[in-house]
């Protein structure tokens, strides 16, 4: 439900990075969202498509990487992936998962622009 | 034509998450509790919390509110009663509460004249759940009449919760309330966090809960 004020951070966030590259075009913008970030990618893709509208990344892509979920279990002392978001147990010893970090990602990972110099003497 | 990857590692709601790390350490700073209660629309947030204020206050507490809805101030005006400071935050449309709206509806208030500063979210088992608004602890809330598995169904929120509360207790028995099944699904999503079972209405459970809330401030100090 608030993938457009996401994506409105993703706009903000690119068009300052890509203000150091005068007259670049945004081709791609990679995202790794995780599992437990209550995000649904198609959501995110309709209303990146309308909130890109007259920016820098306007036509870009957006692709985004899911991260699974992971936390740390204290009886196996070691960090364990979470295959099911309905059990938040260690699958090796069924014991509690503390300390759940992986998979609340929302991280622009990187982009990639086109150069409008190269463009204009090709 | 060249093309180049430029690297970000940035994370999406960093303004958010920065912000809140400085209310975090202000508050900490302060020596005041921040709770933020989260839950569906209807579950008893603002009852739980009147009640919560009165009994805090009746106890000699310094407490104050913040609430957050898309319009009115209609719950603000129901918690003011209880004689505690109350600012209502009305996000207009937005479905969540976040740390910027928190900060800008503090100013004015010494922080260290409260104890207990209570953040009642939107109501929304979904959003809130990826703002951090630099509380101390996530509560979410449930009632028995929404069935046993709302844990299972939004584990987003309830794993990211620090204590959950079961709101009318009282009418459990008329909503054939599987009390047993209720705790198995939180557990499910967040072994081993502390559940309360309350009664806006009785004040059934209220007792726990203010122990709670007076050992998670003297740990804070």
């Amino acid at each position: 439900m608030h993938e457009l004020s996401l994506v409105a951070s993703i706009v903000d966030a690119v068009t300052e990075s890509v203000s150091a590259y005068p007259g670049a075009r945004v081709k791609e913008v990679r995202l790794r969202v995780g599992a437990l970030a209550a995000v649904i990618e198609e959501s995110l893709q309709f209303c990146y498509g309308i909130a890109t509208e007259d920016t820098p990344l306007q036509g870009s892509a957006l692709i985004v990487t899911v991260v699974p979920v992971g936390g740390h279990c204290p009886s196996c002392a070691r960090d364990v992936e979470i295959a099911s978001l309905q059990s938040f147990r260690c699958p090796l010893c069924c014991g509690p998962v503390e300390n759940v970090r992986q998979g609340r990602e929302l991280e622009i990972e990187s982009i990639e622009i086109e150069d409008a110099e190269e463009t204009v003497q090709s | 034509m060249t093309t180049r990857i430029v690297e970000l590692r940035q994370g999406i709601l960093k303004k958010n998450d920065e912000l809140a790390r400085e209310l975090r350490g202000r508050f900490t700073a302060a020596g005041v509790l921040v709770l933020n209660l989260v839950s569906s629309p209807g579950t008893g947030k603002t009852a739980f919390l009147e009640r919560t204020l009165r009994e805090l206050r009746e106890n000699g507490a310094r407490v104050a509110a913040l609430v957050g809805d898309l319009e009115t101030d209609n719950d603000a005006r129901r918690l003011a009663a209880s004689g505690a400071p109350v600012r209502q935050i009305n996000t207009h449309g937005i479905c969540h509460l976040e740390a910027e709206m928190v900060s800008r509806h503090l100013e004015g208030w010494e922080l260290a004249d409260l104890d207990y500063l209570f953040i009642e979210n939107v109501g929304n088992l979904v959003c809130p759940s990826s703002y951090d608004l630099g509380e101390r602890i996530r509560v979410a809330l449930l009632s028995v009449t929404e069935g046993e598995d709302k844990p299972l169904k939004y584990p987003t929120l309830f794993n990211s919760a620090d204590a959950a509360v079961i709101t009318k207790i009282d009418i459990a028995a008329a909503v054939d309330f599987d009390r047993a099944l209720a705790l198995q699904s939180i557990d499910a999503i967040r072994p081993g966090i502390r559940v309360f079972e309350t009664s806006s209405r009785t004040g059934a459970g209220m007792a726990e809960w203010l122990d709670y809330l007076r050992q998670q401030r003297a740990a804070q100090k």
